[in-house]
C-alpha cells in the first residue's frame, strides 16, 4: 500500500497537526508513506519531513500556491495522482483542505470520507471511523469503485513525533500547471484577524468560554468577571468571532486554537464538533446551557442545565465571597 | 441575473437524531425543516436580486418528495421558483453522486451565481460547494459575507485560516455563505400565499438525462459498513436546580477535582 499525506503550510511553517498526521501514518507500518507540500518555499521546507517518516516528499514550490484558494492545490494533486498511484490520500481537516479534498473527489470521482477519528486495515481493506450526530454514533466507513481514496481526519489528533528511524525523505519537485479556472479569484484587500486584548488562552489554566447562548458582545463581560476571579482567561466559539464580538486569537476549535487547560467552563456552548476538537484535551469540562439536550452535555464532566445569565454571576459572587 | 441557491432538508432539532439500523441511513421519517445554514444563503441571494434589480432567485434541492416542503418555505421567503430532484435511485448518494446530480441540474439552469449554506446541520462536512465548483469548473469561495455584484463581478469578504480577505470573482461563481453574513427574514402570510402560485418543478434523474447508476449507492464512492454507540469519555454528571445551588455545586466540583484550592 502507498499512502500520501498532504502537509499544510500557514504563516511560514507546516502546521503541527498535518506533520503529526504524517508521523502517525508512517507508524502504521505495511505502507510506504509519502508527503506532498504545496506552497512557496516547499522544496526547502520539505527537507525535514523524512524525519517524520516520509519516504518521498513531493514539493510543489510555487507562489500561486501561497493563497487560501483550494483549486490550485487540487490541480497539483490531480496531476500527481494521475502520475503516481496511491491507495489513500490523507488530509488534516481545515477550511483549505476540506475544499481541496472535495474538489479532488469531484474531479477524480473518488470517495472522500470526512471527519474521521481513526483509520485501520482490516483484511487488506482500509476502514475509517467517523463519530456522527454529535458524536452519539460511531460509523465505520469505507471506499468503493475507485483506486484512490481520500480521507479528511479531525484536526489535531496527532502530535508531530520524530520517526524512530528517519525515512529517506527524498524531495521530488513537481511541475506546477494550473487550470485557467483555478486562478480567477483576485484578492483586493486583506484584514488580519484582530489579535489584541485579553490574556492568551493557551497559557491559562482555567478557561471560561462563551458561545451562541450569549445575546450580545457586551455580555462577554460576565465571563470576563468570572475568569478574573478564577485567574483564568476568556475563550469563544467561532460564531462569536464571525460576529466580531471577540478577537480571533481567543477562538477555540477547528479554525481556531487547540487548548488543554485544567478546567474548561463552557457557557452557552452547544458543543458542535468544530468547537469540541479544540477543547477535548481539557482535564475537566463544566458545561452550563439552558438546552439540556445540547451535545455538550455528552462531552462534559459536569453539566449544569441552567441559564448562564444567572449561573455565571452567581458563581462569580460565590467565589468572591469565599476569597 | 440568475441566482441559484442549493438547499437541503434536514431532520428538525439538529442536536438529537437517529440512524435507521436497517438502511444505515439517517432517518428521515421525523419532522424535517430547511437546513438553517441555507436560510443565510437564500437571504444573501434575495438581497443581491434586490440590488441588481432584475432576474430571479431559484431554489434547488435533491431529496425525497416531501423535501418540497423546504422549497415551499424558500418560495414563501421570496424565491422566484424552485426545482426538486426526487428519485428513489438517488437515495443514499454520497458526495460524488450528489455532485453528479446537482452538477447536471446546474448545467441546465445556467446560473450567474450559485450559493450554498456553509454546511448542513445533519452532516458536518461542508464539502458540497467545493465539489460542485470543481465539477462545473467554476471559481469558489467559502465563509463569505458582504456579497456585492460590482461591474458584473462578485465581490465579497471571506474568512480564511490567515485572516479576512476582500475578493473579486468573475461570474459564474460558487459561494458558501457564512452564517454571520446576515439575519434571514421571516416568511410573511402574504409571502406564503403568493408562494402557492410560484412554480415548484419536480424532476427525476431520467428527466435530467442522468443514468440512475450515476447516483444513489451505486454512484457513490464511499460506503457505510457498520454503526455502533461509542463510549463517552467524560463523567457527564448532571445538575438541575436554581442558580445559587448550581454555583455551589460547580464550586464544590472544581474543588473536588483539584482545580480550585479548598
Amino acid at each position: 500500500m502507498r499512502w500520501l499525506v498532504y502537509v499544510e503550510q500557514h504563516g511560514g511553517g507546516f502546521t503541527p497537526g498535518s506533520v503529526g498526521l504524517l508521523s502517525w501514518a508512517a507508524r502504521q507500518g505495511g505502507s510506504e508513506v509519502d508527503a506532498v507540500a504545496c506552497c512557496p518555499g516547499a522544496t526547502q521546507a520539505a527537507e525535514g519531513l523524512g524525519g517524520f517518516g516520509a519516504a518521498r516528499v513531493f514539493a510543489a514550490d510555487d507562489m500561486r500556491l501561497g493563497r487560501s484558494d483550494a483549486q490550485p492545490h487540487a490541480d497539483v494533486l490531480a496531476a500527481l495522482l494521475a502520475r503516481e498511484e496511491f491507495d489513500l490520500v490523507l488530509f488534516e481537516t481545515t477550511i483549505l483542505t476540506s475544499a481541496i479534498a472535495a474538489g479532488l473527489a469531484a474531479r477524480l470521482e473518488c470517495g472522500l470520507n470526512w471527519d474521521l477519528t481513526h483509520l485501520e486495515l482490516v483484511d487488506g481493506e482500509i476502514l475509517g471511523t467517523r463519530l456522527a450526530l454529535g458524536d452519539s454514533v460511531s460509523v465505520k466507513v469505507g471506499w468503493q469503485g475507485s483506486p484512490s481514496r481520500l480521507a479528511l481526519l479531525r484536526p489535531n489528533l496527532f502530535a508531530p513525533a520524530p520517526a524512530p528511524v528517519a525515512a529517506a525523505g527524498r524531495v521530488e519537485p513537481l511541475t506546477v500547471e494550473l487550470e485557467e479556472w483555478s486562478q480567477r479569484i483576485e484578492i483586493l484587500a486583506r484584514a488580519p484577524y484582530e489579535e489584541e486584548g485579553g490574556r492568551p488562552i493557551e497559557d491559562a489554566e482555567i478557561l471560561v468560554a462563551g458561545g451562541c447562548g450569549l445575546r450580545s458582545a457586551v455580555d462577554l463581560g460576565l465571563l470576563a468577571e468570572l475568569a478574573a476571579v478564577l485567574g483564568g482567561a476568556v475563550a469563544v466559539t467561532m460564531p462569536l468571532v464571525d460576529r466580531r464580538w471577540y478577537h480571533h486569537s481567543a477562538q477555540v476549535g477547528q479554525t481556531g486554537k487547540t487548548v488543554a487547560p485544567r478546567a474548561y467552563i463552557a457557557c452557552g456552548i452547544s458543543g458542535a464538533v468544530q468547537h469540541r476538537v479544540g477543547m477535548q484535551g481539557a482535564e475537566v469540562v463544566v458545561a452550563i446551557n439552558t438546552d439540556g439536550a445540547a451535545p455538550i452535555f455528552d462531552h462534559c464532566d459536569l453539566g449544569v442545565v441552567g441559564d448562564l445569565y444567572e449561573v455565571v454571576p452567581a458563581l462569580t459572587a460565590l467565589l468572591r465571597s469565599n476569597s | 441575473m440568475r441566482f441559484v441557491v442549493c438547499v437541503k432538508e434536514v431532520p428538525a432539532g439538529s442536536s438529537r437524531r437517529a440512524i435507521d439500523p436497517g438502511t444505515l441511513r439517517l432517518r428521515r421519517d421525523g419532522d424535517c425543516e430547511l437546513n438553517a445554514f441555507d436560510a443565510h444563503a437564500l437571504e444573501e441571494a434575495l438581497r443581491l436580486l434586490d440590488d441588481v434589480g432584475s432576474g430571479e432567485v431559484v431554489a434547488l434541492s435533491l431529496g425525497p418528495p416531501r423535501a418540497g416542503k423546504s422549497l415551499r418555505r424558500c418560495l414563501a421567503l421570496g424565491a422566484t421558483r424552485a426545482v426538486l430532484v426526487s428519485d428513489e435511485a438517488a437515495a443514499g448518494s454520497d458526495l460524488v453522486a450528489t455532485t453528479a446530480v446537482l452538477g447536471r441540474l446546474l448545467e441546465r439552469e445556467r446560473p450567474d451565481l450559485i450559493l450554498f449554506g456553509q454546511q448542513a446541520e445533519d452532516s458536518d462536512g461542508g464539502l458540497l460547494y467545493a465539489a460542485v465548483a470543481d465539477r462545473l469548473r467554476l471559481p469558489a469561495i467559502s465563509k463569505a459575507g458582504q456579497l456585492e455584484i460590482v461591474d458584473g463581478k462578485l465581490q465579497a469578504w471571506r474568512s480564511t485560516e490567515d485572516g479576512r480577505e476582500l475578493v473579486r470573482l468573475p461570474l459564474p461563481a460558487v459561494v458558501a455563505v457564512s452564517r454571520a453574513a446576515n439575519e434571514p427574514r421571516q416568511a410573511s402570510l402574504k409571502g406564503s400565499i403568493e408562494a402557492r402560485k410560484r412554480p415548484l418543478e419536480e424532476c427525476t434523474l431520467a428527466g435530467l438525462g442522468l443514468d440512475p447508476a450515476a447516483a444513489g449507492e451505486r454512484g457513490s464512492r464511499t460506503v457505510v459498513h457498520a454503526l455502533s454507540v461509542p463510549e463517552l469519555a467524560r463523567g457527564r454528571e448532571r445538575f438541575e436546580g436554581d442558580a445559587g445551588h448550581a454555583a455551589e455545586h460547580i464550586l464544590a466540583f472544581l474543588t473536588a477535582r483539584g482545580v480550585l484550592e479548598t
